[in-house]
């Protein structure tokens, strides 16, 4: 369970770079939930998942995950609770460690570590499997650097590594922009495999209404730091890209009504 | 060059190779250019020193010295983290700081060690030539610096401090507290670099407060020269190559000292500027030889 309470943001605030970023969101995901959010740029998509994450505080408002409120709680601390897929499939892996390295690093999400060996013997076997799931043949490159794989390995390798400690909610900030459209296919796939077999709690940012539209079971429109749309169940269903285009456009035309009274 | 300077200047690699391991995990490792170490070498030799001369154990003595680095680069580190001030700038400010508490832990700008029992004592006295002991000593103390470094590296805090130097978004996304990490990494190189200045007071028989000065520059040396005579493939590897180029380091100003060109030779105060050298053209030739082999 993702809870958002009354969450404001602003960027530079009382300067003339001054940045209305988040206006009063308020959400609540229930366990299980995938939502795909969409918005124009600056709309906010990735402040909220950032500030969801705890990559800086909100001025004002609650989260809550779990249970707890986690509102003061720094990334590191809340990272036990959430998993992250990045834009850049650079920023989620460690290129001068192994591929098995970086599995052990995921494995111990969350966890205290020790002076036990980063990886055991006994892990070996389990990251194979896993990563005969990509059907990349990574299972027999465990001790390759990963700064030798493509962004698109790389990007897959992130997303198992994801979930290899079960996050309260996974957070994907369009983590198949950056990737030629055969690997990005390749990676939704493999996102919704991964998302429904473990029933994970998904956020996902995309700027395709088409995905959008077909992944999951909620969507989200921001504009300007609000949420403009959330729709679920048989509303999502019956959505059609048109749809959507006119709601965008709506939003849109309210602000160039503003503009052409304000210079009219 | 003599066989007997030679062989000073193996033993000078072995002893300032520990601290030559510290800066490669604060400057490659952790990616934290790190100048603290040109105080907390002296800081090691004078704690050392001091603890020695009233009469605590050499062996003892090297981990108040270990200890007393620890804590000069966990300022350093704090100072950065905690208080967003540049690495390179908090680091010098450590380092200023420490000459003035140098002499305060001296009581004045130097301590002498004559006739005081050190770590190589134990050494000789089991029959080992006493032009040999520093060899043997230093070699140990290397060895055994390096093995304890492979070994942590090797462990799950190891590799966090591996992934802070090289992605700390990612390794924050893992549920690390990388603050922490740098603190403690950059005061485990102190530690280092101090033990070092510990070994060298012990066996040049006193500590100065100057003897600090360029240890960044000769640890930079050495860390470039192994890199690119050795190679850094694996974290073994790259920890022993810094230890050799350590040694490859002392060996080349050793040989530029003895060296004799009609009536010009080296003094001893050229030793910067032969250092300066040295590191620029180890910055400049594994780039020379990619543009040489492009074309």
């Amino acid at each position: 369970m993702i809870g958002l309470e009354h969450i404001v943001k602003y960027f530079h605030k009382g300067s003339v770079n001054e940045v209305f970023a988040l206006n009063d969101i308020n959400l609540r995901l229930a366990e299980g939930d995938f939502v795909t959010v969409i918005g124009s740029n600056g709309a906010g998509k990735s402040t909220l998942l950032n500030c969801i994450a705890g990559s800086f505080f909100p001025d004002s408002g609650k989260i809550f995950i779990g249970e707890g409120d986690v509102t003061r709680w720094p990334e590191y601390k809340r990272a036990g609770l959430i998993s992250r897929v990045f834009q850049n499939p650079l920023l989620g892996t460690c290129p001068s460690a192994t591929i098995e390295q970086n599995m052990a690093l995921a494995a111990l999400r969350g966890q205290k570590r020790s002076l036990g060996r980063g990886v055991k013997g006994s892990d070996r076997e389990r990251f194979r499997t896993e990563l005969r799931q990509l059907g990349l043949g990574l299972e027999d490159r465990l001790l390759d650097k990963v700064g030798l794989l493509s962004g698109g390995q790389r990007q897959a390798l992130t997303m198992l590594m994801a979930t290899m400690v079960k996050p309260e909610v996974l957070l994907l900030d369009e983590h198949i922009a950056a990737l030629d459209p055969k690997t990005a296919g390749h990676i939704l796939a493999l996102t919704e495999e991964i998302v429904a077999s473990r029933r994970l709690t998904t956020m996902m940012i995309t700027h395709n209404m088409k995905h959008a539209i077909s992944f999951g079971n909620r969507l989200l429109m921001l504009h300007q730091g609000r949420v403009l749309l959330d729709l679920c169940g048989s509303d999502k269903k019956t959505l059609t890209v048109k749809d959507l285009l006119e709601q965008f456009y709506l939003a849109q035309g309210e602000e160039l009504a503003m503009d052409s009274l304000l210079l009219g | 060059m003599t066989w007997y300077a030679a062989l000073g200047a193996v033993e000078q690699g072995l002893v300032y190779g520990i601290m030559v391991i510290g800066v490669y995990l604060t400057f490659r490792i952790l990616d934290f250019p790190d100048l603290t170490v040109d105080g907390s070498l002296p800081l090691g030799a004078a704690v050392s020193a001091v603890a020695i001369s009233s009469g605590v154990n050499p062996y003892l003595s090297l981990l108040l010295a270990l200890g007393g680095g620890f804590c000069a680069g966990m300022v350093t580190a704090f100072l950065n983290t905690k208080f967003k001030i540049l690495h390179l700038l908090a680091s010098i400010l450590t380092m200023i700081a420490l000459y003035s508490i140098n002499i305060r832990i001296m009581n004045g700008p130097n301590v002498a060690l004559l006739g005081s029992e050190t770590v190589f004592d134990a050494v000789t006295r089991l029959g080992v030539p006493s032009h040999f002991a520093g060899l043997v000593v230093f070699g140990l103390f290397a060895a055994l610096v390096v093995g304890g470094m492979v070994w942590f590296m090797g462990t799950e805090i190891g590799q966090a401090v591996l992934a802070t130097g090289d992605n700390p978004q990612m390794i924050t996304s893992q549920g690390v507290n990388i603050h922490m990490v740098i603190i403690f990494g950059v005061g485990l190189s102190n530690g280092l670099v101090a033990l070092s200045g510990a070994l060298i007071a012990q066996n040049q028989g006193a500590a100065d407060v100057g003897m600090g000065l360029g240890t960044i520059v000769a640890g930079l040396a050495s860390v470039i020269i192994g890199e690119t005579v050795f190679g850094c493939q694996t974290m073994a590897r790259a920890f022993i190559a810094a230890l050799l180029g350590s040694i490859v380091y002392r060996l080349a100003i050793a040989l530029a000292l003895g060296l004799e060109l009609g009536g010009f030779r080296f003094n001893p105060s050229d030793l910067n500027l032969i250092t300066a050298l040295l590191v620029i053209v180890a910055l400049i030739t594994p780039n020379l030889k990619r543009r040489l082999l492009a074309r």
